[in-house]
């Protein structure tokens, strides 16, 4: 068990520099001066050679890399060129919004996708199972930013309901987070579905009809708690994607979120912000992923000892 | 005298195992309807600019704004122009992009797969390493971020679609050919002196391509979503393009007195990758039984 943490935990860290070292390329990589680029068109020569200085662009690359990895440890992410704020702060400001409507997505959507593809399961082949998975395919194929709109227009701007963006109220919370879970849902729907069926088969089930169990019993107790160990680690890959989701949806919605920040900060080529925004995403994402592995490693002991 | 009637019988042929597969496919309602569909937007994308009953481009001051009527179907946009011609004739550049891209991802994606499941060693490591890089960044993002090294616009969106879709390619075609790989037809092939070249073109690729044809056909509907939320974001198709994504994305400017500049778009993108997703499931379903 031991041997499986510590090779796991130590297998992310290359990854992790890997990705570091590509999103701090990444303002590297965008055509022209990296300077030029964030100080912005109108800049002097004498401007520019002050921001080549004070960011160390004058340095060779690989000191320049090692200086923004020794930033990161430090929890410094730099200063942001438009806003003169360290970007930092300026995440933080924005992390509020961003987590609280993940909450909010993961938590309906995770409800109604397990109850549709356990209600599904149960009923194989009947209406509810068709209806059930035409809801989960929709759900999958559905462009979330039309989904938004298209709620906005009904609900907000026709009904007058709720409020057409921001984060004034908690009634704000109500479409954005409708539309980040719609994918979750379904694909939680159809995850679970499979992962039902499976357990539906087991001799254990069988056993548990054998010996006359009422059947809302066998289904609950015993498929249902089987089906779990699976459903779990999807729901936890899925956190990870999810907060990069917000990108479109906060920009629909008009959230002061992270996502918004990715796309207003691109539009202004605040570059700084950008890649600061883009080593969170991935960062949050690898960790995720490694603490649903570990997590299944735990409830899944056939994985550990492969 | 019994076994002669027995003898006598013609012996019954095996089935054609393509003949096998399509009754299969047909089957499936789902999964016919949504080929159907498809087929019909592959008949717009060829013909859109033919069918177009307006001028895409052609603006019309006198009618801007429209709401669906009998003459302009889907309502007129911002400029007046008609917006059954400029779906019509934007099929091409939505689906174009999204079939180019989920092409060049599955061919790099494919060969990176198939070498790195049938050599193994260094260029597994190589090939599984760079897809695990890849891979931990969400689609969206790492498509954002080529988009913003290399610039917008409608090739770009092409590279950025491709790129992510790689990493799935090549771990799926990877352990289609692991599985294969140890099969008795491959180590007859070799024991027989086959080239690495020919065991690979000749037995090993054509028993991965199902797990490809059905990777395929799901990956066209991803990009397509993402193609549109690229355009939609401003990194996509310019937005006088007929794009459905690009449509959609000035249309909600005008979400409360013109909603139909926002709703058919969407609608459009929305049947087209549900038509590929359900597509996909059936073929899965038809060429590979072992899944769910």
């Amino acid at each position: 068990m031991g041997r499986y943490f510590v090779k796991r935990v130590l297998g992310t860290i290359p990854l992790l520099l890997v990705i570091s070292f590509l999103i701090f390329m990444f303002i590297h990589l965008i055509p022209g001066d990296p300077v030029r680029n964030m100080a912005g068109r109108e800049a002097t020569t004498e401007e520019l050679e002050n921001l080549r200085e004070s960011m160390g662009f004058n340095k060779p690359l690989y000191q320049q890399y090692f200086s923004y990895l020794n930033d990161l440890f430090h929890g410094d992410l730099g200063i942001s060129y438009k806003t003169k704020l360290p970007v930092s702060e300026m995440m933080i400001g924005r992390l509020k919004p961003t987590l609280k409507l993940t909450f909010f997505a993961m938590l309906w959507s995770t409800i109604v996708g397990i109850a549709i593809g356990v209600l599904s399961a149960i009923n194989r082949g009947k209406l509810i199972d068709y209806l059930g998975m035409l809801i989960a395919i929709s759900g999958i194929s559905i462009p979330g930013f039309w989904l938004g709109l298209v709620m906005i227009q009904i609900f907000s701007v026709k009904l007058g309901w709720v409020p057409t963006g921001g984060l004034d109220t908690w009634k704000s919370y109500f479409l954005p987070s409708i539309t980040l879970g719609c994918g979750i849902m379904a694909i939680l729907a159809r995850f679970s579905r499979s992962s039902m069926l499976d357990s539906l088969g087991e001799d254990y089930v069988r056993t548990a009809r054998a010996k006359g169990q009422r059947e809302r019993l066998v289904i609950l107790r015993h498929a249902f708690r089987n089906s779990l160990v699976q459903v779990v680690t999807v729901i936890g890959l899925q956190i990870g994607g999810l907060l990069a989701g917000s990108v479109l949806i906060e920009t629909v919605f008009t959230i002061p979120g992270l996502g918004r920040l990715l796309v207003d900060s691109l539009a202004f080529r605040d570059y700084k912000v950008v890649q600061a925004l883009l080593l969170f995403f991935s960062f949050e994402y690898i960790l995720i992923n490694l603490i649903v592995d570990l997590l299944y490693g735990v409830l899944n002991p056939r994985i550990r000892l492969k | 005298m019994q076994t002669s009637t027995f003898i006598d019988q013609p012996i019954k042929k095996a089935e054609n195992r393509t003949k096998y597969y399509f009754r299969k496919f047909f089957q499936r309602k789902t999964a016919v309807i949504a080929a159907v569909i498809i087929l019909i937007f592959l008949f717009f994308a060829i013909f859109g600019p033919q069918i177009a009953p307006f001028d895409p481009s052609l603006p019309d001051y006198d009618n801007l704004y429209g709401a669906p009527d009998a003459v302009h179907w889907f309502g007129t946009d911002e400029f007046g122009r008609d917006v059954l011609s400029r779906l019509l004739v934007g099929t091409r550049n939505s689906l174009g992009v999204s079939l180019a891209s989920v092409l060049i991802g599955a061919a790099i994606g494919t060969f990176l797969g198939v070498l790195a499941g049938y050599y193994g060693g260094i260029i597994d490591s190589v090939v599984m390493r760079g897809s695990d890089i890849l891979f931990a960044m969400p689609d969206i993002l790492l498509a954002i971020a080529i988009v913003a090294i290399i610039g917008p616009g409608i090739i770009n969106v092409v590279i950025a679609v491709a790129v992510f879709t790689i990493p799935s390619f090549a771990r799926i075609m990877r352990s289609a050919t692991l599985s294969v790989k140890s099969s008795l037809y491959v180590e007859a092939a070799r024991s027989i002196g086959c080239k690495n070249s020919r065991i690979l073109w000749v037995h090993i690729f054509p028993s991965t391509i199902q797990s490809m044809i059905v990777n395929f056909t799901m990956r066209i509907g991803t990009a397509i979503l993402a193609a549109a939320s690229l355009s939609f974001l401003g990194y996509g198709a310019k937005v006088d393009e007929p794009d459905w994504g690009a449509m959609l994305s000035s249309g909600r400017n005008y979400l409360d007195i013109a909603p139909h500049l926002v709703y058919f778009p969407g609608l459009l993108i929305f049947i087209a990758v549900l038509a590929f997703n359900l597509l996909g499931d059936g073929l899965r379903d038809t060429l590979d039984p072992k899944l769910k």
